[in-house]
């Protein structure tokens, strides 16, 4: 076995407190009703800081993080699977929807930690955005499901696919298309609910989020060190919560306590895999229930410090003048009027990273390719994703730019949530054979 | 009539370029029906619907995902044939992830002098809508205007709005024909109609079309209807298929497709704001899944068509891969359930297995005709 240099490394001290808060979610949502409070449901990227107004006691679940729950244990899955599949849906569709409409069909939802519950908590209302083909659709079905169980759920949902801002802002009637809607959507949130609408409470929440999601960017620009401090598997368990809460003060608190340790310890030199010496990002999301083929690139010697999936389906970044891919500076102050913060938060979200290679695969390449250069990454794992038509719209492209600029790419074919599409000793062989091709040999059994 | 409708598609390339050399005007492919063609006429221009040939893919693997459906792979393997090496340039209305893909592969792998995309928006339902895409519209026209140098006035736009109307109104005349008991069209022929109005000068297929109607009154097709089917799903021109079909003792007296109703079923309402007028009419009309939601209209207006062309069976129709059309399938089977209409879903690929469909098809035949209690 060849030796290699190695970094101390420790595990993060705010694990278990994101763990907790991780499973307080589910758990809210599940007894929302119990102690008075409204559940809804939506996609991660919907503007959660606006039914925010409604009160403190509004709880979520976000589809594709409980999609993505139900994907890592593979029992429960795969009986989502068959019950969507024996309803009548193709085995081709998006796999965390159809994990969560399964969720729906059997009646059972699951928390955190893999425990199962009886009785799939229907929402009060659905609250989307739609971007991809499936968005809107996921809910509209959802909703269907839960009214053949005689629950009529009231839906609205924000269309977002108005093109993506290059080299100049968004024009603003397409600003101005998404601020009506969510306008509307403000008015409609209080006729369903029979609520006053709050926008003392909107505008802290517009500005939890942007403070968030800059902070989840911050803190994915520590990891350009040398060792990294975070490797990416460690990362899915800390994103999450951007893709859960980005709009509470819970979440603000959770990354700034998180971005100091990870300043600490790039300060002290702490490494997430102690014998780093080739440096990988991925693309999309992991096939969930197939984690572990991170710890078998670290027998390599191998660190994924994360993708651009990692960084920017919550992380707000911009273009520097400099050319620099950095976090998006926040605007200079906290919105003060429902109108100030519905048009903030369309301003802040329009930018989002993850959303532009849905129109420009040139503009998720030049992406990829900062990350590269600026993260000092040595090759790209693209994982072309049969589970997300979303997220691998455009990939072949993305791997096209990427060869073009002399980056070693590998592919590989799977599914993020249904493991029947992912081969997992076949993948495991040829990524062996890609590390070998960068002359990296095996360092520990 | 319908032989040239026929031939018109079969040599498609060869009548654009025929239509170029004669009028000296660009010729655009578009993939999708929400590409205003008003616009594009209104300029001059002839658009071509760019659709696939339904041969196995050989070169499409390396710029698009072979997870994204047939129909966005094979009309991109026709560019990178050179098939439509005669066309001056592209445009697509926003429609699903997999023709943006073919889109924007053909804008960067084949020479293209002109390339846009317009952001037809998916909130169909939303009273924004129309607003929103006037705007993209304008932005649209301008684009064409600065391509061509040429200015498009209102007299121009209701030329094009006018060439399309009567075209749709005349083809909704045609399906008309298609409700009788024993319908004079079959819905191969129905399908060759559309699909040719889709890349012929809608002008040439309106007098076409004109010329069919004086004739349909007395046309006798001299064959048994047999089980009158509906055809529903994803853009279908499989016309293979449906002449198989057909041949099994059945018509489709009706459609649910954008090569087919879904095209021809709504017309632009005449306002003083030409691109309002016309925004109005792709928002308004019978939408593609993609973008209908949060309420089924789309499923709704197959039931009503079942009830209108008296339809016994339908075949729900997914390419694979689509998304919007496989998320609607159940709902969509459950509501013309409650009409009495029996429905059989059928995955579709590039090619489709016809001796495993036959059977299927036949099965759902006999099940429509009660010849299954026979055994």
């Amino acid at each position: 076995m060849t030796q290699v240099k190695e970094y101390p490394t420790e595990l993060l001290k705010i694990w278990n407190e994101g763990k907790q808060l991780r499973g307080k979610y589910y758990k809210n949502y599940l007894t929302a009703h119990e102690r008075g409070g409204l559940r809804w449901a939506g996609g991660a990227w919907s503007f959660s800081a606006i039914p925010a107004g409604l009160g403190e006691d509004v709880y979520c679940i976000t589809g594709e993080p409980h999609g993505a729950t139900i994907a890592f244990f593979k029992d429960f899955t795969a009986k989502c699977h068959e019950a969507v599949e024996a309803a009548g849906f193709p085995r081709t569709l998006c796999a965390y929807m159809r994990n969560y409409w399964g969720s729906i069909l059997l009646d059972k939802y699951i928390l955190a930690d893999g425990t199962v519950v009886d009785g799939h908590p229907a929402p009060d209302f659905i609250w989307q955005d739609h971007i991809c083909c499936s968005h809107g659709k996921w809910y509209q079905v959802a909703r269907w499901l839960e009214e053949k169980k005689g629950r009529k759920v009231p839906m609205y949902c924000v269309d977002v696919s108005v093109g993506y801002p290059m080299d100049k802002p968004l024009e603003e009637y397409k600003i101005n298309y998404i601020f009506q809607q969510l306008n509307d959507g403000i008015e409609w949130l209080e006729k369903v609910t029979g609520r006053t609408y709050n926008d003392k409470l909107l505008c802290e929440a517009v500005w939890n989020e942007i403070n968030a999601t800059r902070l989840w960017a911050e803190i994915c620009t520590l990891n350009q060190a040398v060792p990294a401090p975070l490797d990416e598997k460690s990362m899915y368990s800390l994103y999450v919560m951007g893709t859960l809460i980005k709009h509470r003060p819970e979440c603000v608190a959770f990354y700034e306590k998180l971005k100091a340790e990870v300043e600490g310890r790039v300060r002290r030199g702490i490494a997430a895999v102690a014998n780093e010496r080739f440096r990988v990002i991925t693309d999309t999301q992991p096939p969930w229930g197939f984690l572990k083929i991170f710890r078998e690139m670290e027998k390599y010697g191998v660190v994924s410090l994360g993708s651009l999936y990692t960084y920017g389906l919550i992380g707000m970044w911009k273009y520097r003048p400099d050319g620099t891919w950095a976090p998006k500076e926040l605007p200079p102050r906290k919105p003060q009027t429902r109108e100030e913060a519905v048009r903030m938060i369309v301003e802040w979200t329009v930018d989002r990273p993850e959303w532009a290679h849905f129109y420009v695969p040139e503009a998720k390449t030049k992406m990829i390719l900062s990350i590269v250069k600026q993260w000092k990454v040595d090759a790209v794992l693209l994982h072309y994703n049969r589970g997300c038509e979303g997220l691998s719209v455009h990939i072949a492209e993305n791997r096209h730019g990427l060869v073009e600029a002399g980056v070693p790419v590998f592919p590989f074919e799977g599914n993020m949530g249904d493991e029947r599409e992912f081969d997992f000793p076949g993948t495991l062989a040829r990524l062996t054979t890609f590390f070998e091709s960068m002359e990296l040999k095996k360092l520990k059994e | 009539m319908f032989t040239t409708f026929r031939e018109w598609i079969d040599n498609r390339h060869e009548y654009a370029k025929a239509w170029k050399q004669k009028t000296e005007n660009k010729a655009v492919g578009y993939f999708c029906t929400y590409v205003p063609e008003e616009i594009l006429y209104a300029a001059n221009i002839l658009p071509v619907r760019i659709l696939g040939s339904h041969e196995p893919p050989t070169v499409t693997e390396p710029y698009i995902f072979a997870m994204f459906c047939h129909l966005c792979r094979d009309c991109l393997a026709q560019g990178l044939k050179g098939r439509f090496d005669y066309i001056d340039g592209i445009v697509e209305g926003q429609s699903c992830l997999h023709l943006r893909q073919a889109f924007n592969a053909w804008r960067l792998h084949i020479p293209t002098d002109f390339a846009y995309y317009i952001h037809v928006p998916h909130g169909v339902q939303s009273p924004h809508a129309i607003p929103f895409l006037t705007q993209e519209l304008a932005k649209f026209k301008k684009a064409l205007e600065d391509w061509t140098g040429k200015k498009i006035t209102n007299e121009d736009l209701d030329r094009g709005i006018k060439a399309m109307n009567k075209n749709r109104e005349l083809m909704r005349k045609v399906y008309e024909y298609r409700k009788l008991d024993n319908p004079k069209i079959t819905g191969l022929e129905a399908m060759e109609m559309v699909l040719s109005s889709q890349m012929t000068d809608k002008d040439e297929h309106s007098k076409l079309l004109e010329k069919l109607l004086e004739e349909l009154p007395s046309r006798n097709l001299n064959r048994n209807p047999g089980v009158r089917l509906m055809i529903i799903g994803s853009e279908d021109d499989d016309r293979v298929f449906m002449k198989n079909v057909e041949a099994l003792g059945a018509t489709f007296v009706m459609d649910e497709h954008c090569t087919g109703s879904r095209y021809i079923w709504d017309d632009v309402v005449p306002h003083e704001d030409r691109l309002f007028a016309i925004a109005s009419r792709y928002v308004n009309r019978v939408p593609c899944p993609s973008k209908d939601w949060p309420e089924f209209t789309r499923v709704n207006q197959a039931v009503k068509l079942a009830k209108d062309f008296n339809v016994q069976g339908a075949l729900v129709i997914q390419n694979k891969f689509c998304d919007p059309h496989g998320i609607e399938i159940p709902p969509l089977r459950e509501a013309l359930k409650t009409i009495g209409v029996q429905t059989y879903p059928f995955e579709f690929d590039v090619t489709v297995p016809w001796g495993q469909f036959r059977t299927r098809v036949e099965a759902f035949l006999e099940t429509l005709t009660g010849l299954a209690e026979l055994f």
